[in-house]
């Protein structure tokens, strides 16, 4: 016990003492949480709209005043040709060209029937499906308003008409930060404390302190808990800091209990740590340890659950995910954040992670060796 | 005679096809001031690792203070210091912060700690440097911090790997002073070097050629079976053998 307080007085006093890792260690989560949630948002906004309007109609330009006033749209050229507008995407100047033929109005007064050509730019994926999407649901609405006019209301409808009413649970608004930011401080505390933990360690065996440590008589275990405590602390401090900008900028406050965040993240930073410390095992550099720490960061990221649902990727993949840490943790805080989930909800999660702390600190302990 | 503190026998080194260290067998007693010489890449700092405890010999048997040195490594480590050509205190913690540090895991008592951190202060003069940064101190005063540090446990052997590289010859005067007290109070010391005239300061001494111990005596019969003025003579006619060269 005497050892470990000695260790971790020493810790403690060298991070205390690097003031450029101690402000990236704390701000720059602060900083990243503050910034990534603006990234993170899918609500697709400030679509190039190039419309081609070949009938001129009153019915036309109710119909495209309809779409602008929608906030998703601006409209970025009025043309007087598809090949015009066609321009417009191959400079990257539009995302959607809405073609309206010629005699729209006429015809959908007489034949109670119209067609409309919708040319949407793929490259980007997802803006290209969402824009598509709403400029389909806005014309949609349209369409229903101008039957509504129209059509004398019976009471004997002659078409079945299913109408949806939908409602958002747990997250009334579809409010995206509420969704993110949790997810988004799990990301920072994972990177924090398994890049820290790692670097420490590759950094004494730089340096050649290790071999100092290795010809004293110290335990292996007293030495591998002498670094994880220290990164241990730092991750709850990063976490509640994160937690106090959620509350406080972004207006999150947890439906759940808070103990059963920290109590999760307590045994979630054991095996982050764990897994910090079985990087440096296996490496001789800071450089190897960076390295490698990236490629795991970067698949635990965008594996995690954190930008698009692991439900979607094929089963392959949704295996990988399964050994992913990370994806537990953003499960659990948005189950607790969002929908307030008891101890009984998140203890398959709670297990799952308890597993990785045991297997990677043992394997790291078994691994560390004093004597090459 | 008194039995030895170390004792090897055809201790063996190998790294895939290269052997570094190629049968060493010598004894080292009690008290005495061991000169373990060699050209670069002989082998003597793997030698000296393996004696240490970092490094697990290929074959071979050793003994430290009376521990096998395969099976009882953590019995080793307490009862030996070791200082490595690379200075291996920790340059962002203070004078004291690393003296106590290293008492600390050694074990030493509050108490002990105290007593002993003033000690060492006052004798190597540093008790105005205390608190300053171990990054903020000149070569020679952290060689002999380090020196200081490595046998704070009072243990029954020290090893010094090359402890006076890039020093002045003032300091290294210092630095041997401090070797000869330690020694006086029966710490025995197992040292490398390059600097003939230390060699001179030696008990005994081996020189190492390729991985193999060509030679081992004290100075004077070396110097007498070389037939030889100086140290550097010996040294010279074992070293230029060496078909090894880096």
């Amino acid at each position: 016990m005497r050892t470990i307080k000695f260790l971790l007085q020493k810790e403690f006093r060298q991070i205390f003492r690097n003031k450029t890792l101690l402000r990236s260690i704390l701000i720059s989560p602060c900083i990243q949480l503050l910034i990534l949630p603006l990234a993170a948002n899918y609500e697709v906004k400030n679509i190039s709209l190039a419309v081609v309007d070949n009938d001129h109609s009153a019915y036309s330009q109710k119909m495209i005043s309809k779409i602008t006033s929608s906030g998703y749209f601006k409209l970025t050229s009025y043309n007087s040709s598809f090949k015009e507008a066609y321009h417009q995407i191959e400079e990257d100047k539009a995302d959607i060209i809405l073609e309206i033929p010629a005699h729209f109005e006429r015809n959908l007064v007489r034949e109670n029937e119209q067609k409309l050509f919708v040319a949407v730019n793929a490259i980007n994926g997802t803006k290209a499906l969402l824009g598509g999407g709403y400029l389909a649901n806005i014309i949609n609405n349209y369409n229903n308003e101008i039957r509504l006019q129209w059509v004398q209301p019976s009471r004997f409808n002659t078409a079945p008409l299913i109408e949806i009413a939908s409602s958002n649970w747990y997250n009334p608004l579809m409010n995206y930060q509420i969704f993110m930011v949790p997810g988004i401080l799990v990301m920072l505390v994972t990177m924090i404390g398994g890049m820290m933990c790692s670097l420490n360690i590759v950094k004494e065996k730089e340096i050649g302190t290790i071999e100092q440590i290795n010809v004293t008589p110290i335990k292996k275990h007293h030495f591998i808990l002498g670094k994880l405590i220290p990164f241990w602390v730092i991750g709850m401090v990063v976490f509640t800091l994160g937690l106090l900008i959620a509350r406080f900028v972004y207006h999150i406050i947890p439906i759940g209990n808070i103990s059963l965040l920290y109590g999760f993240l307590a045994v979630y930073l054991l095996a982050v740590l764990g897994l910090g410390l079985l990087i440096s095992t296996y490496s001789d550099t800071q450089q190897q340890a960076m390295s490698i720490t990236f490629f795991f960061v970067m698949i635990f990221n965008l594996m995690s659950g954190l930008y698009t649902p692991v439900e979607s990727m094929p089963n392959w993949a949704q295996w990988i995910a399964k050994f992913n840490p990370l994806s537990y943790f953003i499960q659990v805080m948005r189950m607790v954040v969002l929908k307030g989930s008891e101890f009984n909800d998140v203890k398959p999660h709670l297990i799952a992670i308890l597993g990785f702390a045991i297997v990677f600190n043992t394997w790291a302990i078994l691994n560390y060796r004093k004597r090459a | 005679m008194q039995q030895p503190v170390i004792k090897t026998e055809l201790l063996t080194k190998r790294f895939g096809s290269f052997t570094a260290a190629d049968e060493l067998t010598f004894e080292v007693y009690p008290g005495e001031i061991f000169g373990f010489l060699g050209a670069n890449g002989a082998g003597k700092t793997t030698a000296m690792r393996m004696l240490c405890g970092l490094s697990l010999p290929s074959s071979g048997k050793a003994t430290i203070a009376g521990f096998d040195i395969y099976k009882q490594t953590e019995k080793i480590k307490q009862n030996i210091g070791y200082m490595s050509q690379k200075f291996s205190l920790y340059e962002d913690l203070t004078v004291i912060e690393n003296i106590r540090f290293y008492a600390g895991i050694y074990g030493l008592s509050d108490k002990e700690i105290k007593a002993k951190s003033n000690n060492l202060l006052d004798q190597l003069g540093l008790q105005n440097e205390a608190k300053k940064l171990v990054s903020e101190l000149p070569l020679g005063w952290k060689q002999k911090l380090s020196f200081s540090v490595a046998v704070i446990h009072q243990p029954k052997i020290v090893f010094l790997d090359e402890p006076t590289g890039g020093v002045d010859p003032v300091t290294r005067r210092q630095f041997w002073d401090l070797i000869y007290d330690a020694s006086d109070k029966g710490l025995t010391v197992f040292v490398t070097t390059h600097y003939m005239d230390e060699a001179e300061y030696c008990n005994r001494i081996s020189i190492m050629v390729d991985g193999r111990i060509e030679a081992l005596d004290t100075p004077s019969n070396l110097k007498k079976q070389f037939s030889a003025n100086s140290m550097d003579d010996v040294f010279y006619q074992l070293a230029r053998g060496a078909k090894r060269n880096e």
